[in-house]
């Protein structure tokens, strides 16, 4: 257990594992959400109350939850980077913090779409809304924080502290709806069941297992990116190309 | 090594129990003003909300809305099951409004005549899904 966790924060190591794995990854992530998406868009039943536009949950909420559980995933890199020095959490953190932002605004957009037709205005103040609009700041924070230092050490040391201090923001979107009224409706499917039809609910989940996976294969690519960036000069880099 | 590891162990426990406080006392704060609507209860009930614009929110109360023949005014109760307030409102209304379902409304609340009187009305959808043929199916059995 100890010699696999050694063997991945290794780059050369994550670089060979990621260089096989990723087009297997990648086109299998493609597969799963067209599948998801298709079989949501044209072969699910109608809802009886919003008709024809809650289709867009197909894409909203894979969003939404891809974009909490990437920063779920920084807050660890960033206690891991604090005090362990592994220089990989910060790799990880960097390459990730972008597909965090991308994911954050198709849930914002896509929500956006959906309010207009649902509730009758594209965007209003409450607590979940507000809460995941943060959440795109401080993606976008972390990106341009990132860019801004000039030695290595103090920039993943800053970016961390920030990441940390941010996760502050995550039990504020998920508790959100629970704590306070809010426009926006409380949680569909919870670990006691799911308020969605059966018919309705398995092409989302398995559109929500594709986004998982998307993001799995493009951050390894972007962490694979990263490593070369931070290694160019290092042998094993040379002996590859 | 070790030593210095044990700060950053400490720099990070201490980072993470001060915000687990500020954590604590953002939420608490927030409770008292976060809310994006008050129910019919807070309305009707003993403290007087002294604001020109808010939003209450509910269900529609069944057999409720009123609806004008030649022009776009609405007269509609918005009830939490325990209280219900009348709402005048003159516009369009959203598709998903209707009898038994979420709605909020924005305006300015008359204490002297108890009418809310709305500039602005949104659905509020709930967290279930159903399809058509299943409603129908629940609607037949009942």
């Amino acid at each position: 257990m100890r010699q696999l966790f050694n063997q991945l924060i290794s780059f050369p190591y994550f670089f060979k594992i990621a260089q096989i794995s990723f087009p297997y990854l990648f086109l299998l992530s493609i597969s799963v959400i067209l599948l998801g998406v298709l079989w949501g868009v044209f072969f699910s039943p109608v809802d009886v109350t919003q008709g024809e536009v809650y289709r867009i949950i197909y894409l909203h909420v894979p969003a939404a939850s891809v974009a909490q559980s990437i920063y779920y995933t920084m807050v660890i890199a960033s206690v891991t980077y604090l005090i362990w020095r592994i220089k990989m959490a910060s790799v990880f953190m960097i390459s990730m913090a972008p597909l965090g932002a991308i994911f954050t605004f198709l849930a914002l957009f896509t929500g956006a779409v959906w309010g207009q037709s649902t509730w009758g205005t594209w965007w209003v103040w409450d607590a979940r809304l507000t809460s995941t609009l943060i959440l795109l700041i401080l993606y976008l924070a972390i990106i341009s924080l990132f860019s801004s230092f000039d030695r290595r050490a103090s920039t993943d040391q800053a970016v961390s502290i920030v990441v940390l201090i941010g996760g502050i923001n995550l039990p504020i979107i998920k508790l959100s709806v629970e704590w306070w009224n809010t426009l926006h409706q409380s949680a569909s499917i919870t670990l006691s069941g799911s308020s969605i039809d059966n018919e309705m609910l398995i092409p989302l989940l398995i559109s929500i297992l594709g986004f998982y996976l998307y993001v799995t294969a493009i951050g390894m690519r972007r962490m694979q990116v990263e490593i070369l960036k931070r290694e160019i000069s290092h042998n094993w880099v040379k002996r590859i190309f | 090594m070790r030593t210095k590891r044990r700060n950053r162990v400490i720099f990070v426990s201490s980072l993470i129990a001060s915000l687990s406080v500020a954590f604590t006392f953002i939420v608490l704060a927030m409770n008292e003003n976060v809310d994006f609507y008050y129910t019919p209860s807070d309305l009707t009930g003993s403290k007087i909300i002294n604001k020109d614009s808010l939003r209450i929110g509910g269900l529609v109360q069944e057999d409720s809305i009123k609806i004008s023949n030649n022009s776009l005014e609405t007269n509609f109760l918005v009830t939490d099951l325990e209280n219900s307030i009348e709402v005048y409102y003159e516009g369009i209304l959203p598709n998903l409004f209707k009898e038994n379902s979420g709605v909020i409304a924005r305006g300015f609340y008359d204490y002297s005549n108890g009418i809310f009187y709305a500039k602005e009305i949104l659905a509020k959808h709930d967290e279930n899904y159903i399809p058509k043929e299943v409603k129908k199916a629940l609607v037949n059995d009942s």
